[in-house]
């Protein structure tokens, strides 16, 4: 297969992600006056098959923050929301997404936002979500409907907390539903959708686990970013969404057979000299220049903790059609930032062996305590118990003050170079 | 007693890191045990009735951090990196277990590095009950004080009963009603009640059994009414947002030294979370789990369902209190203070309340720029007023 053809192979999905999120936004902006209603909600314990099934559009301000972000917008937007009080310490999504609404809503593709009809506040591994809509909800002034997602504080979702998940989508969620939609609950429509998830995720969990060859035919964070993208947000329990994946998987079978690596914002990576893995989210404002540092130096994430943070699904979970409300419930507490650290840590142990990398990077956000306290420990268990090096980068996610190229670039070639000596020392040994 | 007596037992127990208080009580009878909490709010009762001896861990206020800094990156707020100091300098040692309440993510991960870096010691993160409807709420944290009671009660060797659990209910409803009287003798004679004083009193009571703190308290009560300290021409203030990370004695001292009287604030909020008693039932669990979910105080941890409520929030503590303005006083990168203070201070300028903002960190060693805003923000007030 020539260059331009692989080229025009890996833009196939591109290319069809690209046409259904902007249909979505365009059908967001006519939401007004198609009376479709709209639900604002959070990617970790989205509960998107639920929100279509009442013919509702989802809305997750996350990724309109992050694409701010990708697209410049973010540093106007949170220099905003700073000016109206909100102070420099919190988390730039929330206040990325603040300044957007005050700086008349108009989403990442350029289209207007419609308000919320409601809020669903699944409040799922992060504590910042209950005051982000908090916020929100002074803003728009629309209702909102709050899910308590137990923390896996244990490691384990435990039945009661299940329980408690599932009452309070019959008793809360659902209820509020039907009154913004106008529409009964109907459990079969449900079952379908949870049907058409657990097709996509099939996909997207092999489309991950390609990476578990050499080379490996994606990188499983920076381009895990894209791949993860329509599951994450609004076409889980979607046709669309089963397309797209089926798509992605053929596209990844192709380079796979071709022994082809994946391609960075500068290229092919054609010598995949370094297996990593990630924790952490990445820096949306320089996202191409972050990823181009790594590719620069032939090294290829193999895994990440990133792409787990909408859904945990390489570890056998998926939507059940025949137990809808369980399978919620059990989605939600299953989601990455809901596990407790030392879930995080052997996640991250179980990668590093099972995708036989040379190391582990941890990108620390100055955003998200979710994410971020604990990760210096989670640094020196993951190294004591894999005896492989670890490296800790520092930047955030939408704010551009906090990334800095020429700082990250020396840790990366830094680390990199701990990873060489380390080999080294393993071939003398 | 005299006042200074008291103050000075207080302070000793506030300058203590070693918890001596703590050594001495399980020293006093072999087998005992102590179970620790972090901020905000912890369910006392529980650990008592299982006879052990509650401790709150707030922090370490000023000394050099020399562990815990290794633990954590600039942008994390300070508490959690004292809490490991303490823990890694072995004087945390003699706890069996510490509860970590859903407080924010940094607590919660705190409990998850605990769990790693402490095996030994019993480690349950608390999520507390955030939803609106009462039954479900109740129904969920019964069962999750239920849990803390069974596993506690293994570590400790002693069952929590529902004898054992009704008697704890009943000893902390009454720790709760003297720290009432406490804040209501100083919102009322602010004059004759310093703050600092309060507070060290508080502090005090996080460490030793609530038998003797109300002892002391009680004393304490019995001197102010005494006291005939005249009152001064200073401004009334309600703080807010200093729930969690504690501020330096310092501080509180230096914002009424700077012509204002505190007459409302969060600190230690965890002692008053829960406004009115607990009533004895026969299921004291249930009842816990009720008077919660009922009767909780509104705070930056606890989901908000009513939209007017945050705006609403300053409006009526400010009242209630009599205050004539709000410090909003936060630790630097403390989420829950720091996400909701544009709420709280717009529905606070909206009642016309005046409101000044700042950040401190529990080792802050200056106070000047402090002094400087809190005198300002007084004397306008006090110009104001007269206007
Ligand atoms: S704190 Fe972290 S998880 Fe929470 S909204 Fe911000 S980035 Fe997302
Ligand atoms: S000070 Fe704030 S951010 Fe820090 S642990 Fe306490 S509540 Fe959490």
């Amino acid at each position: 297969m020539s260059d331009q053809n692989r080229a025009a192979q890996k833009d196939n999905s591109m290319v069809i992600q690209k046409e259904m999120i902007a249909a979505h936004y365009e059908r967001l902006e006519r939401a007004p006056e198609t009376k479709e209603p709209v639900v604002y909600t959070f990617v970790p314990g989205n509960l998107t098959e639920l929100i279509r099934s009442f013919g509702c559009l989802p809305v997750l301000p996350e990724i309109n923050a992050l694409q701010s972000g990708m697209r410049g917008k973010s540093r106007d937007y949170i220099a905003e929301a700073e000016k109206h009080g909100h102070s420099e310490d919190v988390c730039t999504y929330v206040k990325c997404d603040i300044g957007m609404v005050l700086a008349g809503n108009i989403g990442p593709t350029g289209t207007k936002l419609p308000k919320p009809d409601l809020l669903l506040l699944s409040y799922t591994g992060c504590y910042t979500f209950m005051k982000w809509f908090e916020l929100l909800r002074e803003q728009y002034d629309c209702p909102c409907v709050f899910l308590h997602v137990p923390y896996q504080g244990d490691g384990v979702i435990e039945p009661e907390h299940r329980e408690y998940m599932i009452k309070q989508l019959r008793d809360e969620v659902i209820p509020a539903l039907e009154k913004v939609s106008g529409r009964k609950y109907d459990e079969e429509a449900l079952r379908e959708r949870l049907q058409l998830s657990a097709e996509a995720e099939d996909d997207l969990v092999w489309v991950l686990q390609s990476a578990k060859n050499k080379p490996s035919p994606i990188d499983a964070y920076f381009g895990a970013v894209y791949y993860v993208g329509p599951i994450f947000s609004s076409f889980r329990g979607t046709e669309e969404g089963v397309a797209y994946y089926k798509a992605l998987r053929r596209e990844v079978q192709e380079r796979l057979d071709a022994g082809l690596g994946p391609v960075a914002p500068g290229g092919p990576v054609t010598d995949e000299k370094y297996r990593l893995v990630v924790e952490g989210p990445p820096n949306w404002t320089h996202f191409r220049e972050f990823w181009q540092m790594f590719a620069d130096e032939g090294a290829v994430v193999v895994a990440s903790t990133y792409s787990k943070v909408g859904g945990t699904y390489d570890f056998g979970f998926r939507h059940d059609p025949d137990d809808p409300l369980g399978t919620l419930g059990d989605y939600c507490g299953g989601c990455y930032t809901n596990i407790n650290l030392p879930g995080r840590i052997d996640m991250l142990c179980n990668y590093l062996k099972e995708y036989e990398a040379d190391g582990f990077l941890i990108n620390s956000v100055k955003s998200c305590n979710s994410f971020s306290a604990g990760q210096l420990m989670i640094l020196r268990e993951v190294e004591k118990r894999t005896g492989l090096p670890g490296g800790f980068i520092e930047s955030d996610l939408v704010d551009p003050r906090y990334f800095s190229a020429a700082n990250i670039k020396n840790r990366l070639e830094s680390y990199i170079q701990m990873v060489d000596a380390r080999r080294q020392r393993g071939a003398v040994a | 007693m005299k006042r200074s007596q008291i103050v000075d037992w207080a302070t000793a127990i506030y300058e203590d890191l070693d918890f001596s208080t703590v050594h001495a009580w399980l020293d006093e009878a072999p087998g005992r045990k102590a179970a620790a909490y972090l901020p905000v709010y912890a369910p006392r009762e529980i650990i008592h009735a299982c006879g052990m001896l509650p401790v709150g861990i707030h922090g370490t206020g000023g000394i050099e951090i020399i562990r815990g800094d290794a633990f954590y990156q600039s942008y994390i707020c300070h508490l959690p990196r004292s809490v490991v100091e303490l823990a890694q300098s072995g004087r945390l040692d003699m706890l069996s277990a510490v509860l970590f309440p859903s407080t924010c993510d940094v607590i919660r991960n705190l409990s998850g590095m605990w769990q790693v870096m402490y095996p030994d010691m019993y480690v349950r993160y608390l999520d507390l009950p955030q939803v609106a409807d009462p039954k479900l709420g109740a129904e969920f944290w019964k069962r999750e004080l239920n849990v803390v009671r069974r596993d506690l009660g293994e570590v400790s060797g002693i069952e929590a009963t529902e004898d054992r659990l009704r008697a704890s209910v009943a000893l902390y409803n009454e720790v709760r009603s003297v720290i009432r009287e406490l804040y209501t003798a100083r919102r009322e004679t602010p004059w004759r009640v310093p703050s600092e004083e309060l507070y060290l009193l508080l502090r005090a009571g996080e460490v030793v059994a609530p038998e003797f703190f109300m002892e002391q308290a009680r004393a304490y009560l019995g001197v102010i009414e005494q006291c005939d300290d005249r009152i001064k021409d200073r401004t009334r203030v309600l703080i807010a947002g200093a729930f969690c990370e504690q501020p330096p004695l310092g501080l509180i001292k230096t914002i009424e030294r700077a012509g204002c009287y505190i007459v409302d604030d969060d600190f230690l909020a965890g002692n008053r979370f829960m406004i009115g008693d607990v009533p004895d039932a026969e299921d004291p669990a249930a009842a816990m789990a009720e008077t919660f979910v009922t009767g909780a105080i509104k705070t930056s941890v606890l989901y908000e369902p009513d939209p007017a409520g945050k705006r609403n929030l300053m409006k009526t503590r400010a009242a209630a209190a009599g205050a004539d303005g709000v410090i909003f006083a936060a630790p630097s990168f403390c989420d829950p203070a720091l996400l909701d203070r544009p709420m709280l201070r717009e529905g606070a300028e909206a009642a016309g309340i005046p409101c000044i903002a700042f950040k401190y960190a529990e080792n802050s060693g200056q106070f000047q720029q402090f002094r400087e805003q809190a005198g300002t923000f007084a004397d306008s007030i006090k110009l104001w007023g007269d206007a």
